[in-house]
């Protein structure tokens, strides 16, 4: 346990965590490059999935982006940017590629809760005489929140992680704190900066879970009807944090 | 492929895609795929073996499947090269962390889906087969396990394609296949070899999909006859819908 008494003895050096290359910058790097890749992706991401989710359409495109996305390496990406003329631009690369890989999991979860929105209840709030934007949003946003949140969640813990590897291609953020670490052959340094990485997106997660709980549109209400249909959807069993993040997935297997 | 044209050859004029380099440093791909491939295999299935125990006990008991269940959500959130970073400690500079941490990576999914398919056994199978005298394991084995083989390679399908994607950052350690040449054409600027890799990489993980996909439909005939016969059934609606 020599690794962790250096990473102890690393962290509580109050020179490691002022100036450019300390803890403190790099964090806020980390915050803000994740932040505004997250709003980015939102900002895409959503209105789609909301409106395909509204018609009933594009479901195989939702799938099969999710699934793509899957299977292209985080790392391959930020590098073919960085060496691509955009590699000139500053941050672009790392912002791109974090936009890129965070919307298909806000994408498909959106969409899919868009879809499992019970199908009577939209069509008795029509009955009612609502329009579509007031079926949209009085009705089936409301029912598919926990799937959109779901997407969120693992949206921004993807974005907390994968600003990590920016450092690998140059960019800022606390992998750098590892990346420099390994370049000095200096574990302590090393074991420090994974540590902040991990308690950054588990932090992140707990205050995002936390989030969800108390944004609900229907809080208390779901729990009542959630007990009535324990079983029928496998989304919608909430066995703690992340767990309908395999659910989707396993939904989406043709 | 556009190499060979006159002129200075696609390695001088550092091409993305480039004929010369595939020739020229065949060998080099070859062995960073086979370094891929064994990692991603090696991850996977000792993936699988932890998995499924851990399935059955998070299935068993009651009280375990939250532990179970949150400790490998928990494990999940873990940057990828944190996770590779916190390893080094343990096993040194080896292959052994990439494997290690790739195998903590696939748990989640693996256990998810897994447990995901056992729970949708219906309980009336389960009640005829001891019924017919099958004790625990028997069951385990020729009833539920075969029910809940479509959930299983599901998740063992997501597990392959994002360890196959994931591999690559093995390349901080030096043990990333593919993602070390990405590393090494990244410091030289070297486009062509990024881009191979890259391509080579994706091309593993749609292969290792279709490959099990396959794998899948081999092992359950009964679905393929479900599922056709669904499919027929909903077009037949459709059709009947159009109609009316």
């Amino acid at each position: 346990m020599g690794a962790i008494a250096g990473a102890w003895q690393w962290l509580t050096t109050a020179a490691n965590w002022a100036g450019e290359k300390g803890v403190w910058h790099r964090l806020a790097e980390h915050v803000w490059l994740s932040a505004l890749c997250l709003a980015l992706s939102c900002l895409i991401a959503l209105p789609v999935a909301l409106w395909l989710g509204h018609l009933g359409k594009g479901g195989a495109l939702a799938v099969n982006l999710a699934n793509v996305g899957r299977a292209i390496p985080t790392f391959a990406v930020l590098v073919l940017l960085t060496l691509s003329p955009l590699g000139t631009h500053g941050d672009w690369p790392t912002i791109i590629a974090l936009v890129l890989f965070a919307v298909p999991p806000l994408l498909t979860n959106a969409y899919l809760g868009m879809r499992e929105a019970d199908r009577d209840v939209v069509e008795a709030a029509r009955g009612m005489g609502m329009s579509g934007p007031q079926v949209l949003l009085r009705v089936e946003i409301p029912l598919a929140y926990p799937l959109i949140m779901t997407g969120l969640r693992s949206a921004t813990v993807q974005v907390v992680a994968t600003a990590t590897l920016a450092a690998l291609a140059g960019g800022g953020g606390l992998g750098r704190i590892i990346t420099a670490g390994f370049g000095n052959y200096d574990t302590a340094q090393v074991v420090a900066g994974a540590l902040l990485v991990a308690v950054l997106a588990l932090t992140v997660e707990g205050v995002l879970v936390l989030a969800e709980r108390f944004l609900d549109p229907m809080r208390g209400r779901r729990r009542a009807t959630r007990t009535g249909s324990r079983g029928a959807s496998d989304t919608s069993r909430g066995a703690g944090p992340g767990a309908s993040r395999a659910a989707p997935a396993s939904a989406t297997a043709p | 492929m556009s190499g060979g044209a006159a002129g200075p050859g696609c390695l001088e004029r550092n091409d993305w895609i480039c004929g010369e380099y595939l020739r020229t440093r065949s060998q080099e791909l070859l062995d960073a795929t086979v370094q891929h491939l064994g990692i991603t295999a090696v991850s996977v299935l000792i993936g699988l073996l932890i998995a499924f125990p851990l399935a059955l006990v998070a299935r068993r008991w009651r009280c375990a499947a939250g532990p179970v269940l949150g400790l490998t959500t928990v494990l999940y959130t873990v940057p990828s090269l944190a996770m590779f970073a916190l390893l080094t400690p343990v096993f040194g500079v080896s292959a052994a962390v990439v494997v290690t941490g790739l195998v903590l990576y696939s748990l989640t999914i693996l256990v998810r889906n897994i447990l995901a398919g056992l729970q949708a056994v219906p309980a009336e199978v389960r009640e005829a087969a001891r019924g017919m005298g099958y004790g625990p394991a028997r069951m385990l084995y020729e009833v539920e396990l075969p029910l809940a083989l479509p959930a299983l390679v599901a998740g063992l399908r997501i597990a392959t394609v994002s360890t196959v994607a994931m591999t690559t950052i093995g390349s901080v350690v030096g043990y990333g296949g593919l993602g070390n040449l990405i590393a090494s054409g990244m410091e030289g600027f070297f486009k062509a070899e990024v881009l191979t890799a890259s391509v080579l990489c994706v091309l593993l993980a749609l292969l290792a999909d279709l490959l099990l996909m396959g794998l899948q439909r081999l092992l359950t005939p009964w679905t393929r006859a479900r599922t056709g016969a669904r499919a027929r059934v909903r077009r037949g609606a459709r059709a009947a819908k159009a109609v009316a």
